[in-house]
């Protein structure tokens, strides 16, 4: 009897030992945070460089305009009815600030680490604030607490390596970068934009950072963000808002959000 | 290890009596195996789960995915990379006074001449344009990966992207509408670069691109999108790189957009003056500010339009224009209204 135990205990240890071997491949140690072995850095202050979607970004579009956006029928209504004026006064001036819509507004970013597991995003547009998790659950699971839905939501993060097509661990092409994937659940309902096109509570946002080195030495980050919405979207929504680094927080300027502008 | 634990439950049912003592301890000690087997499944449930969560403590995915690049890939539609189309929109450009000027003095009607219907366009117009992406790959005999070719659409060249590491050829050989790529895996992505490019155009209202441009591209793959990023700058013509993204999401059905271009007469004879105007009497200039109250600066592509600043500074003049209530295009779009 004793001795089976042992070897239960013996069959236990490989076990664990063989996972704690992978994991200490995987990173540098098999307690590494999220910090710790993060394939790219996304710390810094990030500014919009607005080339794309300009019209509806940079301004506000005239009411009852969605275009682009994949947006059904249940969200014509919303759209046609879009008063900012009530929005101000209900206290929803922040609306087209939550996650599914923040990173299309320009503006700067400010990323730091909250803790080693904790990626932060504050944004001086709406002077936001997401927090981005690295659990060991799956990315969109919603936490235990479940808490209301707020603009920001609740994301889960991890870090994805990629690597060339056909490649092994031995080949150059077998390349070390990476990418950050975050899911984004638990949201109170918003605007894709400013004009009002909506989005629901019912809303994941999925997003991949990258980051791309610029030709004057600079680096651009790239946010591909996928909107999917039960509710107002026919399909997915997909945009790529790019950001340029900047050296430091010199034109960090917080500005409170804005229904009409 | 683990077998030897199998062999020794095996071992301890064999009988030690007669065949009824036997039987009955044979059914004692199975039971009483039986129970450590429970207990050894369970212990190995744990190790399992705790070699599972020793991988995820990584915070990562535990093997890199594979980036596949051949493919055919469909547009999403959802970025709005060339507006309109309406002459005179230069939104979302850093253009130098040259490039206004030059821009300023194109005409639409240049492609309805015979000789310039199936010029096509430049390298950029992979995400300018509304189509797909074909992608290919080509190999050598030993099976080394040489190059990946996207494939042509009507009004596109077919663009190759060397990846031998072969040397670039002298700045003084052809330049084309597809230039001259080269690529390399870089941190999870393909990235590539574009030289020897044919002076043409970044944006189908004539923003002009000159033969000395560069256009650098990365490609990242998640899942089944393909996001293709383009950096494009241009010393005589652009005052800031030109930065678009675009993505494209598999196809199961193979795309094809390689139907060829068949001029035919519209109105221009061969031989005739080259349509143009005269910079500064360009009968369209006002055309897109009116159409939806933006700013002149903006529209003709002033580099400070495109920072936040920006926003801020027009905050108190801009005024959004009136919905659309007649004759408006797609999603309330104001592109078929002009401007009275």
């Amino acid at each position: 009897m004793r001795r089976s135990l042992a070897a239960i205990a013996g069959v236990a240890l490989v076990l664990f030992a063989v996972g704690g071997a992978s994991a200490q491949r995987q990173g540098s140690a098999s307690s590494s945070s999220a910090r710790d072995v993060a394939p790219i850095d996304l710390t810094g202050y990030w500014v919009s460089y607005v080339t794309e979607n300009w019209r509806y970004r940079m301004v506000t579009p005239a009411k009852g305009e969605y275009r682009r956006i994949p947006a059904s029928p249940a969200a014509l209504p919303i759209i046609n009815a879009w008063d900012p004026v009530a929005d101000q006064r209900a206290g929803n001036q922040c609306k087209s600030y939550g996650a599914a819509a923040i990173m299309s507004v320009p503006g700067r970013l400010h990323i730091t680490w909250q803790d080693a597991d904790t990626l932060r995003i504050d944004t001086d547009a709406g002077t936001q604030t997401r927090l981005l998790r690295f659990t060991a659950g799956a990315p969109g699971n919603k936490s235990a607490s479940a808490p209301r839905p707020t603009w920001q939501g609740e994301s889960n993060a991890r870090w994805e390596r990629v690597a060339a097509a056909g490649s092994t661990a031995q080949d150059p092409a077998y390349v070390s970068g990476g990418s950050l994937r975050v899911v984004t659940s638990n949201l109170r309902a918003g605007y894709l934009r400013k004009n009002g096109v909506p989005y629901s509570e019912r809303t994941t946002l999925s997003e991949h950072f990258d980051i791309a080195p610029l030709p004057d030495g600079g680096t651009l980050l790239l946010v591909t963000m996928i909107v999917e919405d039960p509710v107002y979207l026919n399909v997915p929504y997909v945009v790529s808002p790019h950001f340029k680094k900047e050296p430091d927080g010199s034109k960090w300027d917080p500005t409170p959000c804005s229904s009409t502008w | 290890m683990f077998i030897d634990v199998v062999t020794r439950l095996v071992r301890r049912v064999r009988p030690a009596g007669g065949p009824h003592k036997a039987a009955l301890a044979c059914r004692v000690a199975l039971r009483r195996d039986l129970r450590e087997g429970g207990r050894l499944v369970l212990a190995m449930a744990i190790a399992v789960l705790g070699a599972i969560a020793a991988f995820a403590q990584t915070n990562q995915s535990p093997l890199p995915s594979q980036f596949e690049f051949v493919g055919s890939w469909a547009p999403l539609g959802t970025e709005d990379v060339q507006n309109d189309s309406v002459p005179v929109d230069y939104l979302g450009l850093a253009l130098t006074d040259e490039g206004r000027t030059r821009a300023l003095s194109y005409d639409e009607s240049q492609k309805s001449m015979i000789e310039r219907q199936c010029q096509g366009w430049g390298a950029s117009y992979m995400v300018l344009g509304p189509f797909g992406l074909r992608i290919t790959s080509q190999s050598d005999q030993q099976k080394r990966l040489v190059s990946y070719t996207i494939d042509a659409w009507e009004d596109w060249m077919e663009m190759t992207i060397w990846m031998d590491d072969r040397t670039r050829p002298s700045e003084h050989a052809l330049h084309t509408q597809a230039g001259f790529t080269t690529g390399r895996w870089e941190g999870g992505a393909l990235g590539a670069r574009t030289t020897h490019l044919k002076a043409g155009f970044i944006r189908k209202t004539g923003v002009p691109l000159s033969d000395q441009a560069t256009i650098d591209w990365r490609f990242f793959r998640h899942g089944d999108l393909l996001t293709v990023l383009m950096v494009a700058r241009d010393p005589v013509y652009l005052a800031e790189p030109e930065i678009i993204s675009k993505s494209f999401r598999l196809s199961k059905v193979p795309l094809d957009f390689r139907d060829p271009c068949v001029p035919g007469y519209e109105g221009r004879e061969p031989g005739d003056d080259v349509p143009h105007f005269s910079p500064d009497e360009n009968p369209f200039l006002d055309e897109f500010m009116k159409l939806y109250n933006l700013p002149r600066e903006a529209v003709l592509g002033y580099r400070d339009t495109l920072y936040p600043e920006y926003r801020k500074k027009i905050k108190n003049t801009y005024v959004p224009p009136p919905p659309c209530t007649s004759d408006c295009g797609v999603a309330g779009n104001f592109v078929r209204r002009r401007a009275g």
